[in-house]
């Protein structure tokens, strides 16, 4: 193998060395974590809605885990402010794959939907639509 | 010194007759498998063997009375046989064939334990046990009310024996012990702690998933009451798994499963029992694995017990010294010097084991990271996931020097 990783390319170990908006917020709009229980990732997301309630202003995260899980919530957490809540919910799999890069192994795609999957339950359990529980990915 | 000049076992000869371990993980990274805990590679006798049931006699067996169905039953019952002499049972009315070491445990759970478990008795497990053992365990003791205590691991990875001593009383039915833990590799004194159980009229079950591969065990002389291990893990097909069990034990004990083969005759009413084995054996069952299983044991038998536990062991202590030397290596378990299953868990500082395990895998080493379904284990070490490498016959120390190689290329990734 050459240094340059298939999967670990620099994009992704800079993120996780260097991790964007990393910490929390004084007055967030709601917050929620989760985590992968088969790896021990934990993602917690704090986000604040504009007035218009459906608005992302701003977010941060911390948490802890591998450097798939915790770069994807460093590229996620500068793509967000802006976004609205709707198009949040919209984000799937293919995103998180391809925010990263692409080319992620099929047994590490958990790591990479895990902050997704935090910032669209957190999402959803502030308009109603879910009961307000820790987010888990199942094995 | 290289792996053929280490005297036990001839590594080349052996690495022919597995033919996976000449493949590459892409077109041109040979594979160095290390995760034998998980599951060993399929030699070609045993491949052999399972072909040659399907190639010439695969019939279903106990009730056929064509020649096909003989030859496949007399083949599979002996298969009892050949695994009652790999360790020592008296004959197969003591081997029960399951699934795996995991249904092993929930025959011994459910079918003993909901007949002899109360609200006044007590199982003794142990914080290494694997999830084989603590969840069918903790779950028969919800549905019988029954206690569970759970024998602590000191910090270099040992049972607390004199704990052990206080927990085991006489309300204590049964206690089930790791024989060598998967995650640790800590060799448990299995012998020491039928004694103590004994001593209170309880039975012991030992989980022998990671001991029969790797070692000679002779559940007499251990003087266990049940033993448990799966074919997979030591040479075998997987879908097979083997419970012994003593005979007046297992003569005693209710089914686990019903249906047919387990009946010895039946009415819109009820049913009685077929003879043990059988009794435990419901359904038509792994025939083809049951006698693969049987030829793995001549394999190994025909390299010798005591000739693999002397190969493994030195290339899991050359592993283990070449990890313990490191700085930014911990290894987890008993240190260097003292007597361990084959396989070494560690955390590297700064790189998170399924970083390590996926670039490790891209240099062609296989290794397993994560809990090693011991999170109670990982709890009391307070961490939370090790990165796991693993030996079996096949291994060598120049393999292992591959496996440091790919813990320097992650660290210059993540530096």
């Amino acid at each position: 193998m050459s240094m340059g990783s298939d999967m670990y390319r620099q994009q992704i170990l800079d993120h996780y060395k260097n991790p964007r908006n990393y910490g929390e917020l004084d007055a967030p709009t709601f917050s929620h974590r989760g985590h992968n229980p088969s790896c021990g990732d934990e993602i917690e997301f704090d986000v604040e809605i504009e007035d218009d309630g459906e608005t992302i202003a701003s977010v941060a995260f911390h948490g802890e885990g591998c450097a798939i899980s915790q770069a994807a919530a460093s590229m996620l957490s500068e793509r967000l402010p802006g976004m609205t809540l709707d198009e949040v919910d919209a984000l799937d799999r293919d995103d998180a794959v391809e925010m990263l890069g692409g080319d992620i192994s099929p047994m590490r795609i958990k790591c990479a939907v895990l902050a997704e999957k935090v910032v669209q339950d957190g999402a959803a359990i502030y308009q109603g639509e879910r009961a307000d529980e820790t987010t888990a990915l199942e094995d | 010194m290289t792996a053929t000049e280490h005297a036990s076992l001839d590594v080349e000869a052996i690495r022919e007759e597995f033919p996976i371990l000449s493949r590459t993980i892409d077109d041109e990274t040979p594979l160095i498998y290390l995760d034998n805990a998980a599951t060993t590679q399929t030699p070609e006798p045993v491949i052999r063997a399972m072909n040659e049931f399907y190639h010439e006699y695969n019939a279903n067996v106990h009730r056929g009375i064509h020649q096909l169905s003989m030859e496949a039953s007399i083949e599979y019952e002996e298969a009892h046989d050949r695994l009652a002499r790999f360790i020592g049972a008296s004959d197969r009315e003591e081997i029960v064939f399951t699934k795996n070491t995991t249904e092993a445990m929930n025959l011994v759970a459910q079918a003993w334990g909901r007949a002899n478990l109360d609200a006044d008795s007590a199982v003794v497990l142990t914080e290494m046990d694997h999830h084989a053992s603590l969840v069918p365990f903790t779950q028969v003791a919800e549905w019988t009310g029954a206690e569970v205590r759970h024998i602590p691991v000191d910090e270099t990875g040992h049972l607390d024996l004199e704990r052990a001593a206080e927990l085991v009383d006489d309300d204590v039915e049964l206690l089930s012990i790791p024989h060598v833990s998967n995650t640790l590799g800590t060799v448990n004194p299995l012998g020491e702690l039928a004694d103590l159980a004994h001593e209170h009229d309880a039975l012991i079950l030992g989980d022998g998933a990671q001991a029969v591969p790797s070692r000679p065990v002779d559940v007499k002389a251990l003087d266990v009451d049940f033993y448990a291990f799966s074919g997979h893990k030591m040479a075998g097909p997987t879908g097979i798994g083997v419970l012994y069990g003593r005979a007046d034990l297992l003569e005693s004990m209710p089914p686990f499963q019903f249906g047919g083969g387990m009946i010895e005759r039946v009415t819109l009413d009820g049913a009685t029992w077929a003879d043990v084995p059988w009794k435990f054996e419901a359904g038509t069952p792994p025939i083809a694995e049951g006698i693969g299983l049987a030829a793995a044991a001549d394999y190994l038998d025909s390299l010798g017990m005591e000739a693999i536990e002397a190969h493994e062991a030195w290339v899991t202590e050359y592993a283990h010294e070449r990890l313990a030397e490191r700085p930014d290596v911990t290894v987890v378990g008993p240190p260097v010097d003292e007597e361990r299953g084959s396989l070494v868990s560690f955390t590297l500082d700064g790189v998170h084991p399924h970083d390590l395990s996926s670039i490790l895998n891209e240099t062609g080493v296989a290794v397993r990271a994560g809990d090693h379904c011991t999170q109670p284990l990982h709890d009391a070490l307070d961490v939370s996931a090790t990165t796991r490498a693993s030996f079996y016959v096949y291994n060598t120390t120049a393999e292992v020097d591959a496996l440091l190689e790919g813990l320097d290329v992650a660290k210059e990734l993540f530096d």
